[in-house]
């Protein structure tokens, strides 16, 4: 029995693998229709701009309460901006957008191409000599890669505004000591490090999507369960991933 | 028609807000990145320094503990190998006697730096482009501890001549003998 579940995950593995690798091919001649792609980034972005703002900002607010106890038991509240820029921008803003992204995008993206697949619409193009990777798979797998290292950027910035605002406003840590701090320990590498990140699990998220849509069971069961299935692989991928580029750029 | 036109503008707005917030990172954030925003109100006033410490632009300048202004440029002069760094004050403090005295200070146990005025006698005050004559660098911790160990060594050893080994047996000792007396 364990043995099947074993060669059902690697199976699953090499699906994953081999539809990226045929997603990568239709990924440049999907780019001829601007408007598709276009719909997509609306879809994956600008529609999840709202939750990504709001949780961005509760995040640094409770980023600038909790950093302020710490630091203030060693009397160095000064350092809170600091604290709260790096580990926005190396940990918190990626990996937050990325679970967030799983939840908002990643599972409308596998219910509406698993609703294609259900009612035969994929099978319909296929007839028509329309490659569903290419009009289908491809604009959104790309939407979600372009979409994601925006909103990870927005969800720094309202977040470290969040963290101002907790800190400075409510706290009384001197607005120049906070970005004079802050400034002087991040640096373009950390920037780097979360857009790196972003891009990685946009790439991880989108293809999850994609993938378990694409491969959906047919049914509404099965569309349900490839639904599920996205936010788990998602998420454990997303935060998984994060260890390994964590030690990476350390 | 109307659907698309409210995609696009959608679309349009997201993605310049996702580059607006790239950019906010990658120019505004570190210290290297470039400079934006206007000048703030206010008047300025120099003062050099031995040792700036890690005092940064931006850091603040205060009186009493009242936060007045902030430094805005902290420079190297070759010829007094001087830091010269340059304050904005707020408008509003106007009348700050003119022989203050500027000193760099610490906030905290391992807080940035800042400068604190403290206020001179004269009836005359700073105004724009004056400078700050009396000042006192930073207390570099480092040097403080050498002075200090410096000064204890070579008083221990005025105190055990005589004693060959009192180099190698350490500052406890030294320390006893020295309680003793």
């Amino acid at each position: 029995m364990s043995n099947g579940y074993l060669l059902e995950g690697v199976r699953r593995l090499g699906s994953v693998a081999i539809f990226f690798f045929q997603l990568l091919i239709q990924c440049v001649p999907a780019l001829a229709r601007p408007r598709l792609l276009l719909y997509q980034i609306y879809n994956a972005g600008a529609r999840s701009l709202i939750i990504i703002m709001l949780s961005g900002l509760f995040v640094g607010m409770v980023l600038g309460l909790q950093g302020y106890d710490l630091l203030q038991r060693f009397g160095s509240e000064e350092a809170l901006g600091t604290a709260a820029a790096l580990g926005l921008l190396r940990e918190l803003a990626p990996v937050i957008t990325a679970l967030l992204f799983a939840g908002r995008a990643g599972t409308a993206l596998t219910s509406e191409i698993g609703l294609m697949r259900a009612t035969d619409q994929l099978t319909a193009m296929e007839i028509m000599a329309v490659d569903p990777l290419r009009y289908v798979a491809a604009p959104r797998f790309l939407g979600g890669v372009i979409a994601m290292p925006l909103l990870t950027a927005i969800f720094s910035v309202i977040g470290l505004y969040g963290a101002q605002l907790i800190g400075v406003q409510l706290m009384g840590v001197d607005r120049g000591v906070f970005w004079s701090q802050t400034q002087a320990s991040v640096d373009l590498h950390d920037v780097n490090e979360g857009l790196v990140k972003s891009l990685v699990f946009g790439v991880a998220c989108s293809l999850i999507a994609v993938h378990e849509g694409y491969h959906a069971e047919p049914t509404a069961e099965g569309v349900g369960l490839a639904t599920t299935r996205t936010v788990v692989a998602s998420s454990v991928v997303t935060l998984l991933l994060d260890y390994v580029l964590t030690a990476e750029f350390l | 028609m109307r659907a698309n036109r409210t995609l696009e503008i959608g679309t349009g707005l997201f993605v310049l807000l996702g580059f607006a917030a790239l950019l906010f990172l990658t120019t505004q954030l570190p210290a290297s990145g470039l400079k934006l925003g206007g000048a703030k109100a206010g008047y300025h006033v120099t003062a050099e320094f031995d040792n700036v410490g890690d005092l940064k632009v931006g850091s603040p300048v205060t009186m009493s503990g009242v936060s007045l202004g902030e430094v805005e440029d902290i420079r190297f002069d070759p010829k007094d190998y001087k830091a010269v760094v340059r304050l904005r004050i707020d408008p509003q403090y106007r009348q700050i006697p003119d022989d203050s005295y500027a000193s760099i200070q610490t906030q905290g146990l391992l807080g940035g730096k800042y400068i604190s005025l403290s206020p001179g006698g004269s009836d005359t005050f700073l105004k724009d482009g004056s400078r700050i004559e009396q000042t006192q660098s930073a207390i570099v911790l480092e040097s403080l501890i050498n002075k200090f160990f410096a000064n204890y060594m070579s008083k221990g050893k005025n105190d055990s001549q005589g004693q060959a080994d009192a180099h190698g047996k350490g500052t406890d000792s030294q320390g006893n003998t020295e309680s003793k007396r």
